[in-house]
């Protein structure tokens, strides 16, 4: 790439860190339709529940944090067969396994570009969403911060998932059937940081609790998923 | 103790033996699916061998 | 006396000795399934609160236990041949996933069997109840994984990372589950009984020991079947006495 600083083989960290994510961020754009899909996707999901349960306001503020964060799940579960496939076919991911610099801070580089293009926007989304719930203002913003403290692990559990099924036929379902069960614990402290707003208790403890799987999960999926993406080209 | 009271579980025989039945059906189905990848498996070892000796 | 264990990591040799050892477990299970359910069903005594229904407890809770118990054991299995690189740890790894789903299963069907007199309904979101659903799913994950990947060496790598993040992501789930569970204030099966009697542990103890030995001997018959498909391109496969009739 021409923006690419002059020698790679000086690069700190950040810097390496920043390159991928960069590069990954001018890739996407190139294809903006795939980032909107993801979007659509969850909108759509989040839509059709008041239509398959009913339009009671009650009912529907009650399950608003759930919906909001089951359609996320399965949006970014969509997205995850893309995260190394490009660069698998085209043959950079072999040069990444190649390269000198650490595999663990390329592959945080891409899940960190993956996660800008799949889960902010649903962070983002989110609100407009929650609005069509009648959520309160308080919920919202708790909703809010949940799926930021919370879409990382997808992503990062996904990583995990999408390199052990790198290149298999039939790997977009298998992937989800993998991570899904593995996520459970993000969406349990997500909706229940939530269900704390609605019911009045202590906020607190789910997103200190989700902060410690972000942490938990920024320490170790990058160096697993390396080792799996090592496993599935060799 | 007769042994219609016996299967009656007091009122309880559907879940009783409904639990023991399909958990011995199961280990029957494993037993018999076990052995049965086994003689496919040397089956499949015969006529590599077969085709092996042909050539 | 080290040097003994290396000559049983031969699969060759692994293959002979787990001929001669299968019906010896599957007959000692064989035999600890009749007493174990003997003292179950006519020493054990019929409990105060739950009646007859109880009885359900002396499969439900073997069961249960071993799924998690055979989970951990195949990360185990999936570990050593991860690191050592050792084939026979990971085709035991293999081997050992189906019966575990199968446990996991029948925790789940007796549970609910157990439930359906105790509170009412057939299914309850209990915490115990949904961990073992999503340790079925887990041992769905690796069963899956490990089918679809055609060459057996990524096949057994692969999965074996999937289950030893697995492994490290049940106590997390256990946990969440249940945190969950108690901020819903959902049912919590306990056994009612104030104290078990010595019969029924007994029963409970005898029928754990016999599951276990089932599940040695059929795993060992899968790994069998497994040493034999993997290897089949060596001399000793094409020299024993099953293949050459």
């Amino acid at each position: 790439m021409s923006s690419a600083p002059a020698s790679p083989a000086r690069l700190s960290l950040p810097g390496l860190l920043r390159l991928v994510v960069r590069r990954d961020l001018m890739l996407a754009m190139r294809r903006r339709a795939d980032v909107l899909t993801t979007l659509i996707f969850f909108v759509m999901v989040v839509s059709l529940f008041p239509l398959g349960v009913g339009p009671e306001p009650e009912m529907l503020r009650k399950m608003a944090a759930g919906v909001v964060w089951v359609a996320a799940l399965l949006a970014s579960m969509l997205s995850l067969g893309r995260m190394f496939m490009a660069d698998y076919v085209d043959g950079t991911l072999e040069q990444m396994l190649l390269a000198p610099q650490s595999l663990s801070v390329l592959v945080l580089g891409k899940i960190l570009a993956h996660w800008m293009l799949s889960g902010l926007p649903l962070v983002l989304m989110a609100p407009v969403l929650g609005l069509q719930f009648d959520m309160s203002v308080q919920a919202l913003w708790v909703l809010i911060v949940s799926l930021l403290l919370g879409t990382p692990v997808l992503s990062m559990i996904g990583a995990v998932g999408a390199a052990l099924t790198l290149g298999l036929r039939g790997g977009g379902v298998l992937v989800s059937l993998l991570v899904l069960p593995l996520c459970i614990p993000v969406l349990i402290f997500g909706t229940g940081a939530v269900e704390a707003v609605t019911s009045s208790t202590s906020v607190a403890p789910h997103l200190l609790l989700q902060g410690a799987l972000l942490v938990l999960a920024a320490v170790f999926t990058p160096w697993v998923t390396a080792h799996a993406l090592r496993i599935s080209m060799e | 103790m007769n042994w219609g009271e016996f299967f009656a579980m007091k009122g309880y025989g559907l879940y009783v033996w409904g639990s023991y039945g399909v958990t011995l059906l199961i280990f029957i189905a494993e037993i018999l699916l076990v052995r049965h990848k086994r003689t496919l498996t040397l089956r499949q070892l015969r006529l590599l061998r077969d085709a092996e000796n042909e050539e | 006396m080290a040097i003994n264990w290396f000559k049983y990591s031969a699969p060759s040799t692994f293959y002979g000795l787990i001929g001669k050892l299968v019906p010896w477990f599957a007959w000692s299970s064989a035999i600890l399934f009749t007493i174990g359910f003997y003292i179950g069903f006519f020493v054990a005594p019929t409990d105060a609160q739950q009646s007859e229904a109880y009885r359900i407890i002396f499969i439900h809770v073997p069961a249960s236990i071993m799924s998690m118990f055979i989970y951990l054991v195949m990360a185990g299995y999936a570990a050593l041949g991860l690191i050592f690189n050792t084939r026979l740890s990971s085709m035991m790894a293999s081997a050992l996933a189906p019966t575990g789903a199968l446990f996991a299963f029948i925790s789940l069907w007796t549970g609910a069997l157990w439930g359906k007199p105790m509170w009412g309904t057939w299914w309850v979101w209990d915490a115990r109840l949904t961990s073992e659903l999503i340790l079925l799913f887990l041992y769905l994950g690796f069963i899956a994984l490990h089918a679809s990947i055609d060459d057996p060496r990524r096949a057994d790598r692969a999965s074996a990372l999937l289950a030893i993040i697995g492994s490290v992501n049940v106590p997390i789930i256990y946990f969440s589950v249940k945190w969950w569970n108690t901020l819903h204030q959902g049912a919590t099966i306990k056994f009612t009984g104030t104290s078990m009697h010595a019969a029924m542990q007994q029963a409970m103890f005898i029928v754990l020991v016999a599951c276990w030995f089932y599940a040695i001997a059929v795993a060992l018959t899968r790994v069998r079947s497994i040493i034999l498909e993997r290897e089949r391109n060596n001399q000793w496969v094409s020299e024993l006495p099953e293949v050459r009739s």
